[in-house]
């Protein structure tokens, strides 16, 4: 027991310290709907000084500072490359093919996850009978309205049961932080794999770096097996 | 740098104090930096290389706790406990200097107890949640959902706070001279006849 003290002194100190440990401790439980809660003030936020906030639980990421806006009448999504029938999709064309559902977890490759991600898009598969790739075509490169981010995923990781070209998130079509119209989604990889604001699909022979794999981040982005996770 | 002759200096902060003070702070930039170019999109397309900046971040936050327990454990214990018990006491001189009464400080002011305080427990709060980060990633029973939330929360009030001290030890004039005692260990009397009146009235001159 510590000696009494005079009236003028108080022992602040350790019970500030634990306070606020235990307020910051608590936060682990709290702080995702208190985050969700302020995201309408910390989307605007995010984006005028370089993304620095998370939204909802998402974190939305620009390279050029500013989300391609889409418009349906002059979107195109243009399938080519290596392949026999390239085509050329309008946004009802694309909406027109048979869809698929599927809820995953969305993993960041800076650490963040969305558990119950509820996807609706059509499957690659759908896409490939459309154009008919080439016996020498082994990848697929992805092009974004933002330019200049592309990335690239194998056909065999394509064919995967839960790759998918997303129209929807939870039921509603994509908005434009999320990639709108369409984006790519591999819930085994990390987001950056998932092209965003997607107007270009380009089967190649090789399968070529990436915006991020120039940067030096992993090519085959799986998640807790890639990028210095599960080293 | 050379004093005049008739300024008397106060010995403020022990090798150990300074030792603590600058084995934090240097961990903290490198940390800092490190964070930033992991998750600001803007910053890791300049620098790129994330494994590097990842075993940057996680072997330098091993480093700091490793110097932290190093100076504790082969330091001035006795000096550092004192610093805990002043640390711990607020007198009523404190609560009037926080209502701006002026009133007169001890060795630390109550503003400097206080981010002692906020900086222990930001401490305790970073390990924590970068621990969950760092082994939620291999055993997934422990990947919070709210780590990466809080442990970027903390970044911003560190950050701002850092500001601040910054701004305190190196641009204020008023309060500029304070960094003499954490990188030289002593500060001019009558800087802390003013500042830290009671611990000044108190103490013994240097030399």
């Amino acid at each position: 027991m510590p000696d009494p003290l005079p009236s003028s002194e108080h022992r602040y100190g350790r019970r500030g310290f634990l306070l606020l440990v235990a307020g910051g401790a608590s936060s682990l439980l709290w702080a995702g709907p208190i985050s969700s809660f302020l995201s309408p003030l910390t989307s605007a936020g995010s984006q005028l000084v370089g993304n620095l906030f998370p939204v909802g639980g998402w974190r939305i990421y620009t390279i050029s500072g500013s989300m391609p806006i889409f418009d349906p009448a002059s979107w195109r999504l243009e399938v080519g490359g290596l392949v026999k029938r390239p085509r050329t999709l309008t946004y009802d064309q694309l909406t027109a093919l048979p869809r698929a559902e599927q809820t995953s977890t969305f993993h960041c490759v800076t650490g963040w996850t969305v558990k119950n991600v509820h996807w609706t898009g059509v499957r690659f598969q759908q896409l490939f009978d459309l154009v008919q790739p080439l016996p020498s075509a082994t990848a697929v490169r992805f092009v974004s309205m933002e330019r200049p981010y592309d990335d690239s995923l194998t056909l065999e990781q394509l064919r995967l049961s839960d790759a998918m070209l997303a129209l929807e998130l939870d039921h509603q079509p994509l908005s434009r932080p999320h990639g709108a119209p369409a984006r790519v989604i591999l819930p085994e990889m990390y987001g950056y794999k998932g092209v965003k604001w997607l107007t270009k699909m380009e089967f190649v022979a090789k399968q070529p770096r990436g915006f991020w794999e120039q940067h030096g981040y992993d090519q085959n982005a799986w998640v807790g097996r890639s990028n210095g996770y599960g080293s | 740098m050379a004093t005049a002759p008739d300024v008397r200096r106060l010995p403020r902060f022990s090798r150990t104090e300074r030792a603590l003070h600058w084995v934090h702070a240097s961990a903290f930039f490198v940390l800092l930096g490190s964070g930033l170019c992991l998750y600001l999109p803007s910053l890791a397309q300049l620098v790129g290389r994330r494994p590097l900046l990842k075993d940057i971040h996680v072997y330098t936050a091993l480093a700091w706790l490793v110097a932290l327990a190093l100076v504790i454990l082969a330091g001035d214990r006795r000096r550092l406990l004192a610093d805990a018990r002043e640390i711990e006491i607020f007198d009523d001189d404190d609560l009037g200097w926080l209502r701006r009464r002026g009133n007169p400080q001890g060795r630390f002011n109550a503003g400097q107890k206080i981010n002692v305080i906020v900086t222990a427990a930001l401490a305790f709060l970073f390990t924590l949640t970068g621990f969950f980060l760092w082994y939620g990633e291999r055993n997934h029973a422990f990947r919070l959902q709210n780590a990466l939330v809080v442990h970027d929360w903390l970044m911003y009030i560190s950050f701002f706070l850092v500001l601040g001290h910054l701004y305190l030890s190196l641009v204020h004039r008023s309060t500029r001279h304070s960094l003499s005692g954490i990188t030289r260990g002593w500060v001019r009397e009558d800087w802390a006849l003013k500042h830290h009146a009671k611990w000044a009235a108190q103490a013994s001159p240097d030399d």
